[in-house]
């Protein structure tokens, strides 16, 4: 029966695949010459049946390791955040020999720390009509019909044990009086199935995972190596089998081999330079296990957060966020006149733009993020932003302190003004904030399966760092959700389907192990013996600012072919002109830095080709040419429902096309007027 | 603003280490301190001199990665402020900045500000857990927390591990971190099978580390970045008393 299906569906997609190709006659020769079109791929590890019924399905066809041998079998997490952290603990406790590593001195410190919002989860327990049915719907939904049914389903079933899970670890929740969760709602649903711990949510579950994994040190099953950073993956046999890694503090390259490795290392957003990503967030593990045969599923998949403290000058060195919730009683504005430089408060009421209660009427200040990121964009284009370079927006606090006093403005955002001014020098209550936009999340990744393995049998993704489950646009507090349900629930399982086998991978081979050290020691001893005259910062800002003017909010065939011609000319001058100072041996920030950028420069070329052959515009990928007459997203359900999963070759990448099938789900077009 | 920086620098552990100044100018208000400090990398790179190694991560205040000793303060004089919170405006031109790393025994220094605080985490692996495997957890709604416990349990695990408590005590001290974490976890009703053994170890584990004692001088809360309160050392003395006295 299942077999049956299954055929069905590759003939429809091969019947589908001929009419595509003809119907993009136009489209495919403009990009002659980035890519290739290669076979379709597609998810083979997913039961067919009801969708409720599959991850059980999965779980119970799933081969199991008997505790004897989970003890002989060594599995690598590359990275402590949600995900990663999660992951390590839990494959420690079921008995695996673990080793995780992670750029940072300490586990705790992974970018997952940073999240403020909260984590969803269909509890239900408001009583308001939330299910897991729902959370499902709503996450399909919201990431533009670009994410994978099955997928996304589990992540909403599995979404309630992780709240028992944190709960029982201690993470302390807020509560309501009566001893019970609290939860609120958040970005664009109608229940309140939001949990959350202050504006310290991500914090806290990072701590739980932690400690989690600390008590795994203590037992003796996990080995932590921090201030390690993997450079290169180990392939051996067809399978993943390792990684090589530079120990920050000696500066010795280390080997390190395992069964199976598991990457666990979050998203690339760092490509654009400034964004809300940790200094340290980069693509490397990723990007080197892209180059060994891991396809590249939608790198052209940005999120873009609306409500960011805006640049305040060449030095800055990346962007912080501030809650979306500013916007249910701030209101944006910028001046009508184009530069218009009187201080906000000069500025006369009729000579104010209250530019999304114009466009939106029906929804104002509280579009979505990526429609009030587009319109801010818009409106500093031309030349109506304030602030410094022109780049930001206000968000203005006066009509909501007339109307609701200052002291209740306080209460409800006094944290976030203080955070503005400690950063701006500004005081809101008397000013109003200046926002813009940045770079917050990438929902691409590594493509994987089901069992969130990798086109490498033994390299499995979790987290951000996979391309799965938010489709083209990720609903707010859907990352900490996702990192933990792959941590602690999906993967531990799946994995040991793989593992079941490992008495048949055979020995690593020397050379395998051989070449992947020399491709390491190879590129630190090119980026030491380049010598030139610019470092490696700047041209990473060179490179965001490339990224950013070109892939950004808003792309265009134009832009992007621009993006296209001088991503390769500054890397090349990169190559040839950087300057990395000290050496190999010991504690190099420069050199570590200079590695990274290298490895921004060939995905952020990648992008650029994702996001030039999809020429339809869904979630977080806004096509200036697709666009309804409103200026709205515009889908092209028919040529672009899949997954671009992008293979790495030496002759440039070849793309395979995953379909998406929506059985349950009804593809539809959003509309915010 | 033009400033006069004087800088620890160190080549590394076995280093003697000393202070060297330097001169930054057109220094914005508007820079972080660590902003401040990129652009005298970026020079020192292109003058082929060793840049100043520092740690940092998130740079918004709570990764805890970050973390100098500004004109002899921990993160510097701004209350309640990470190094890389603290921005330039609160400095004035032709000031003379000293920036050291943290000094405590049990926080040898790696290279210039960048100390090793691995003996957090071994204080962790002593007990600063709940033991509860993935999967076994109850329902979340089985044991309800009155909110009063909650929130003081949240106030406490906000430590985020900077290590800025040890760098300010004149005991090199680290009962301020490892109180957090045992105040948290004890005012849990989850954290209580395990309230005793974890007080215990985790002392012991402090003691191991070769942090001293607490004298009750409270450096440490002042100068915290998240206001972890001074009374969470009580309540670490309690648990372990009660513990050790069995």
């Amino acid at each position: 029966m299942k077999f049956r299906r299954r055929a069905q569906q590759e003939n429809q997609h091969e019947n589908r695949q001929e009419s595509r190709q003809e119907s993009r006659g136009t489209a495919e020769p403009a990009i002659v010459g980035h890519y290739r079109v290669g076979e379709p791929i597609q998810d083979t590890k997913a039961p067919a049946g009801p969708i409720e019924d599959r991850w059980d399905k999965r779980r119970f066809q799933a081969k199991l390791v008997n505790p004897v041998n989970k003890r002989k079998l060594t599995v690598i997490v590359v990275g402590t955040g949600l995900a990663g952290g999660s992951a390590a603990a839990t494959l420690g406790e079921l008995g695996y020999k673990v080793k995780s590593f992670c750029y940072q001195d300490s586990p705790r410190r992974a970018h997952s720390i940073a999240a403020q919002g909260g984590i969803n989860a269909a509890k239900n327990y408001r009583g308001d009509g939330d299910s897991i049915y729902r959370l499902f719907y709503d996450t399909v939904k919201g990431g533009d019909y670009r994410a994978r049914e099955s997928n996304v389903y589990r992540l909403a079933q599995v979404s309630v044990n992780i709240i028992d899970q944190a709960v029982a670890q201690g993470v302390p929740f807020a509560r309501e009086y009566g001893g019970l969760l609290d939860t609120r709602s958040f970005g664009g649903t109608q229940v309140s199935r939001t949990f959350y711990a202050r504006g310290q949510t991500g914090q806290q579950l990072l701590l739980g995972a932690y400690q989690a994994l600390e008590r795994q040190v203590a037992a003796g099953n996990v080995e932590v190596h921090t201030r390690h950073e993997m450079l290169e993956l180990i392939v051996s046999g067809g399978r993943a089998r390792g990684i090589v890694v530079r120990d920050m503090v000696t500066g010795e390259i280390e080997t390190h081999l395992a069964d199976a490795v598991v990457l666990a290392s979050g998203g690339y957003g760092n490509v654009f330079y400034l964004s809300t990503n940790a200094k340290g967030c980069n693509t490397t593990a990723i990007w080197r296990a892209h180059k060994k045969g891991a396809y590249f599923g939608n790198p052209c998949y940005t999120q873009i957060h609306p409500t960011c403290i805006p640049q305040s000058g060449d030095h800055q060195s990346k962007l912080t966020l501030m809650s979306e919730s500013l916007r249910n009683d701030g209101r944006v504005w910028v001046p009508k006149r184009k530069g218009d430089n009187r201080a906000p408060g000069d500025i006369p009421e009729d000579e104010r733009d209250y530019y999304l209660e114009r466009i939106y009427p029906a929804f104002g200040n509280l579009v979505p993020r990526d429609i009030a990121s587009r319109a801010a964009k818009n409106v500093c284009d031309e030349g109506r932003g304030v602030g410094p370079g022109g780049l930001g927006v206000y968000l203005d606090f006066a009509d909501a302190i007339r109307r609701m006093g200052r002291e209740a403005v306080e209460k409800k955002y006094g944290n976030l003004f203080e955070m503005y001014e400690r950063i701006t020098g500004e005081n809101p209550y008397e000013v109003p904030m200046r926002i813009y936009p940045a770079v917050h999340y990438t929902m691409g990744g590594l493509w994987v399966d089901y069992d969130l393995q990798s086109t490498i049998p033994g390299l499995f993704v979790i987290g951000e760092a996979n391309f799965s489950d938010h489709g083209a646009n990720r609903l707010g507090a859907s990352a900490l959700m996702q990192g933990l349900a792959d941590g602690y629930f999906v993967l531990p399982t799946t994995i040991g389907d793989y593992l079941a086998g490992a008495g048949s991978f055979g020995p690593v081979e020397d050379a395998d192990v051989a070449e992947a050290r020399k491709a390491v020691q190879d590129k630190i001893d090119k980026l030491l013996s380049v010598n030139g005259n610019r470092t490696a910062d700047s041209y990473h800002r060179e490179l965001g600012r490339i990224m950013w003017d070109y892939c950004g909010m808003e792309r265009t065939e134009e832009s992007l072919r621009k993006a296209l011609e001088r991503i390769p000319e500054l890397r090349e001058e990169f190559w040839n002109n950087v300057k990395v100072p000290g050496d190999a041996e010991g504690l190099n920030q420069a050199l570590e830095r200079a590695g990274r950028v290298a490895d921004f420069f060939e995905l952020a070329e990648l992008m650029c080709i994702d996001a030039l052959h999809r020429t339809e515009s869904c979630g977080g990928h806004f096509r200036a040419e697709s666009q309804d007459e409103d200026g709205e997203a515009l889908r092209d359900d028919e040529h672009f429902a899949y997954v671009a999963a992008w293979e790495w070759t030496p002759e440039g990448p070849v793309l395979h096309k995953e379909e998406l099938n929506y059985e349950y789900v009804k593809m539809t077009q959003r509309s915010y007027k | 603003m033009n400033l006069t920086l004087k800088i620890w620098r160190q080549k590394g552990s076995s280093d003697k280490g000393r202070m060297v100044t330097y001169r930054v100018e057109d220094v914005s208000p508007d820079m972080s301190f660590l902003e401040m400090l990129d652009v005298l990398n970026e020079r020192l790179i292109l003058e082929g001199d060793d840049p100043v190694a520092f740690d940092h991560d998130c740079r918004e205040g709570i990764c805890g990665m970050c973390g100098m000793v500004i004109n002899g303060v921990a993160h510097g004089e701004q209350k309640l402020t990470t190094t890389c919170q603290l921005h330039m405006r609160h400095f004035k031109d032709g000031d003379v900045i000293t920036i050291e790393p943290w000094r405590a025994a049990a926080f040898p220094v790696i290279k210039d500000l960048v100390v090793d605080r691995s003996a957090f985490d071994r204080i962790i692996q002593a007990g600063g857990f709940i033991s509860v495997p993935a999967g076994s957890a109850p329902e979340a709604h089985s044991v309800p927390v009155p909110k009063a416990d909650a929130d003081a349990a949240f106030d406490a695990a906000t430590c985020i591990g900077c290590g800025a408590c040890v760098a300010a005590c004149p005991n090199g001290s680290a009962s301020l971190f490892t109180a957090a974490k045992i105040t948290h976890l004890s005012l849990l009703p989850q954290g209580q099978p395990e309230r005793e053994s974890r007080a215990r170890a985790m002392v012991e584990q402090m003691d191991a580390e070769g942090f001293g004692g607490c004298t009750n001088t409270g450096e440490c809360t002042a100068v915290c970045p998240k206001g972890i309160p001074f009374d969470t050392i009580a309540q670490m003395n309690a648990d372990y008393l009660k513990a050790a006295s069995k």
